[in-house]
């Protein structure tokens, strides 16, 4: 065989070698990560912020050597795959930045209840009463304006004036975001269904729409709008790091209990289906518990602690300050609410 | 001369018929959720006031960017390739620059040049220097391949080089226009990232918000049955536009070079509105891109080596995957050219003309109800990479095997090799330019795939695409910028490629 009948021959078969290798290494994409994750590592379903996850889950694997996968996605998003997925779920944990995602969960009946160790960290009103999750982290919503554009006089004295014609054209929201999704199941739990109904039609003719919190903050500090609804810790953080979203902004508290000043928790849930229920188990205790609490509380994120002993990060104003609604954490519906705003036309 | 009086093989035949059934997947899912979630139900979810501002934008969308796109594409092709413009080669290759930067890094330059752009007009504007390249690099090819001498014709009869432009060039130009002004528009219709920055809605922007809200519910489903229909609809009118007319030369002779154009006292002016052009698709991102990237601090690249491997083993998966599957269609349609081929090959293309997000949404619940064990998987994710990309495999391959000479095969076979052999031995290797060509646009569109990746991946992957928009979108700007650049490195070589496909006109 000369040399180029050799290599003509070769060829079809360094194809068919690549085609083969070609799949090998993508089954190797499969094999990797997932291997890991059906095997040994714990999987978490994460809708909470990833930077935040992301330090919670290296220092636990450094405290138990326990390693940890994590799927990032949106509350809604990773609440109703879960309830799709069932029992075939990978999920060991669910962490979320608001509860109605965890409660939907719950209300499926894919959660086990979390240890009572860990329960008794965390104070009853950042967790449901059926003990099948914890909050984990508190969030309060906000009003965030522009000076320049908005007087301190004609700041609205409750969430639901912004629904007044008064305010068409001059605040702005992201409703397409878990977070503002769980202020409206607030103000569905405080005022009832129909009214927050008018409350969300109001927004549509009111409100200009963004992608997220950080974007409408950003667009009242660029003077596009004078106001916005998002939660306080954007703002914080932006003014701790280079104040370029926010430099021109300042905070609303709306307090006396109004829809408007409601405390938001994050859940954490273990998984009924999971294949390491006490690893599970030991990382949510983990996040409650003063390590856990204590990166939070110190860290990047401006999130409330919810236990006790871990204090919020200066110059945040203390939790028990912000007069916030009495809400049941367990009681926020996220289906309901994303009908209501279906049907307002703001999904 | 190719398959005359001969008809293909039973397995091939079957082969190309599985396949397509296959592909159709995604169309299936459409149909089968609208029927399941019954009108009753779909009706109102249709019949709102929200999506009738999808469907005013969407269309809005279409109506005015693709003759902006046309009117750019064809008007830079025509410039580059039949006037005097002086340095014709560098705005040649300035023209196709834009398609190596993705569209949603495109917006992510734009947003942080100007951080108000939102709306219609900002989605007008980043659409339509993203993708007027695909109108351009059509027209490009076309113009080399014309013959000259009708416009000479023309001129010789007295007509205005507005009128030889308008009444010979441009009709010749007719399948150029609408096969890249149907690209454009399936672009338009499936983008995501490059319009949720800008705040512009469409009917996809829509959709990955609802599946956000609901993960694969009805409200989804809905807007997706209402984008399909678009995408559908798109396709039949281009189909009845192209029209049964002739476009190839008729008897002997070769086409000499056009003579070029005097462009005169206009020159400056498009010579002005060429760099304008260059300016905006190319310029703006990159020095974005690159000013970020200068403000980024080092903990921005560490997950970079992950992502790269992924990103690279995702990729070579799914161009081996839609080579694989494009062979047979691509062979039975080359070689057996014909009616039959003709509408085995078409389920190909429907399918790959509905965007990734229905591909995402149709493999998400077809895996978790019948196939759990592929859900979340590689596999599954390359699976939509084929279904998406595979007419950029399709047409490379099938123009290969076109050009190989069955003769060679033929005369293989009567020095005494089997069939198969013969196949192997010189067929084969002639055709590997054209498939590393196709699988090289294969790897590359999977490479910047973003909205099938974020939902259908493994939990724990991580590719440049998805970096980059988990960080941009929480506008961390200087995050992003890294994944930003390293996106336009990759695709460079894929544009080459492409623009090298297109010059190679001239010379057949």
């Amino acid at each position: 065989m000369t040399p180029r009948r050799f290599l003509l021959t070769l060829a079809p078969v360094a194809l068919a070698a690549m085609v083969l290798s070609g799949c090998a290494a993508g089954g190797a994409v499969d094999g990797g990560s997932e291997a890991e994750a059906s095997d040994d590592a714990l999987v978490v379903y994460n809708a909470q912020h990833e930077q935040l996850t992301e330090e919670w889950v290296a220092a636990f694997t450094e405290e138990t050597g326990i390693e940890v996968v994590v799927r990032h996605g949106n509350d809604s998003e990773l609440g109703n795959q879960l309830v799709e997925e069932g029992e075939a779920s990978r999920a060991d944990v669910f962490l979320t930045e608001n509860s109605p995602a965890i409660s939907l969960v719950e209300n499926a009946g894919l959660l086990a209840p979390v240890d009572q160790a860990t329960l008794d960290l965390v104070p009853e009103e950042y967790r449901p009463s059926s003990g099948l999750w914890t909050g984990i982290a508190a969030r309060s919503t906000v009003f965030v304006y522009n000076p320049e554009l908005l007087d301190e006089s004609e700041l609205p004295a409750s969430i639901l004036d912004l629904a007044d014609a008064s305010w068409k054209g001059r605040w702005g929201g992201a409703p397409g975001g878990a977070d503002f999704q769980a202020i409206v199941s607030a103000i569905v739990e405080l005022t009832g269904a129909d009214a927050a109904a008018d409350w969300l039609a109001g927004m549509k003719s009111n409100a200009t729409i963004y992608q997220n919190n950080i974007a409408t903050m950003k667009a009242v500090n660029a003077g596009e709008v004078p106001g916005g609804v998002i939660y306080h810790y954007y703002w914080y953080r932006d003014q701790d790091g280079t104040e370029e979203n926010s430099a021109n902004t300042e905070l609303h508290y709306f307090g006396n209990q109004d829809p408007g000043a409601f405390v938001s928790v994050s859940g954490g849930g273990v998984l009924k289906s999971s294949a390491h229920k006490e690893e599970a188990q030991q990382f949510l205790a983990f996040l409650a518990g003063v390590q856990g609490q204590t990166i939070l509380g110190e860290g990047y994120s401006f999130e409330y602690p919810v236990i006790g002993d871990v204090p919020a990060k200066p110059p945040l104003p203390a939790l028990d300050t912000l007069d916030a609604p009495a809400v049941d954490p367990s009681t926020l519906n996220g289906p309901e609410v994303i009908d209501l705003m279906t049907e307002a036309g703001l999904l | 001369m190719t398959g005359d009086g001969r008809t293909p093989s039973a397995t091939l035949l079957a082969l190309v018929a599985v396949l397509a059934v296959a592909m159709l997947v995604p169309v299936g899912y459409v149909v089968a959720t609208a029927v399941e979630i019954g009108w009753a139900e779909l009706a109102p979810l249709i019949f709102r006031p929200r999506v009738g501002e999808l469907l005013v934008n969407t269309v809005l969308l279409l109506v005015l960017g693709v003759p902006a796109t046309i009117v750019l594409g064809v008007g830079g092709a025509w410039l580059v390739e039949r006037t005097d413009l002086p340095g014709r080669r560098f705005f040649a290759v300035l023209l196709v620059a834009p398609l190596a930067i993705p569209a949603f890094v495109s917006s992510y330059g734009w947003a942080s040049a100007i951080p108000s752009i939102n709306g219609l007009a900002g989605g007008l504007l980043v659409a339509t220097l993203a993708y007027s390249p695909l109108v351009y690099l059509p027209a490009l090819a076309t113009l080399r391949g014309l013959d000259p001498a009708l416009e000479e014709s023309a001129r010789s009869l007295g007509q205005s080089s507005w009128a030889v432009f308008g009444r010979v060039i441009l009709p010749q130009l007719r399948l150029a226009i609408l096969g890249g002004g149907l690209v454009v528009a399936l672009h338009l219709l499936a983008e995501y990232g490059a319009f949720a920055f800008i705040r512009f809605d469409t009917f996809t922007t829509a959709i990955v918000v609802a599946y956000q809200s609901t993960f694969a519910g009805s409200s989804a489903a809905a807007l997706g049955v209402v984008l399909a229909t678009l995408c559908l609809v798109l396709l039949v009118i281009e189909a009845g536009a192209r029209g049964r007319a002739r476009y190839a030369r008729v008897g002997t002779g070769s086409p000499h070079p056009a003579v070029p154009a005097r462009l005169g006292r206009a020159t400056p002016l498009a010579i002005a509105a060429l760099v304008v052009l260059g300016a905006a698709a190319t310029v703006v991102p990159l020095v974005n891109v690159v000013r970020w990237l200068a403000a980024s601090d080092p903990s921005a690249f560490e997950a970079m080596p992950a992502a790269i491997v992924q990103t690279v083993l995702l990729a070579t998966g799914g161009a081996v995957g839609a080579l694989l599957v494009a062979l047979p269609v691509g062979w039975l349609s080359a070689r057996f050219p014909g009616r039959l081929s003709r509408s085995l090959e078409a389920p190909y293309y429907v399918a790959s003309s509905l965007p990734a997000i229905i591909v995402a949404l149709a493999l998400v619940t077809v895996t978790l109800r019948f196939v759990p064990a592929l859900y979340q998987t590689a596999a599954t994710v390359m699976a939509a990479y084929v279904v998406i990309f595979l007419p950029r495999a399709l047409v490379s391959l099938r123009a290969g095997i076109a050009q190989v000479p069955e003769s060679l095969e033929e005369a293989a076979r009567s020095l005494g090799s089997a069939p198969i052999v013969a196949r192997l031995r010189v067929t084969a290797p002639l055709l590997l330019p054209a498939v590393a060509a196709g699988g090289a646009l294969v790897a590359l569109g999977a490479a910047n795939e973003l909205t099938a990746t974020l939902l259908l991946a493994p939990t724990g992957t991580r590719t440049l695409a998805t970096q980059f928009w988990s960080a941009a979108s929480a506008i961390d700007y200087p995050g992003a910028a890294p994944y930003a650049l390293l996106l336009i490195l990759l695709s460079v070589p894929a544009v080459a490629l492409m623009f090298a496909q297109t010059r190679g006109g001239r010379a057949r």
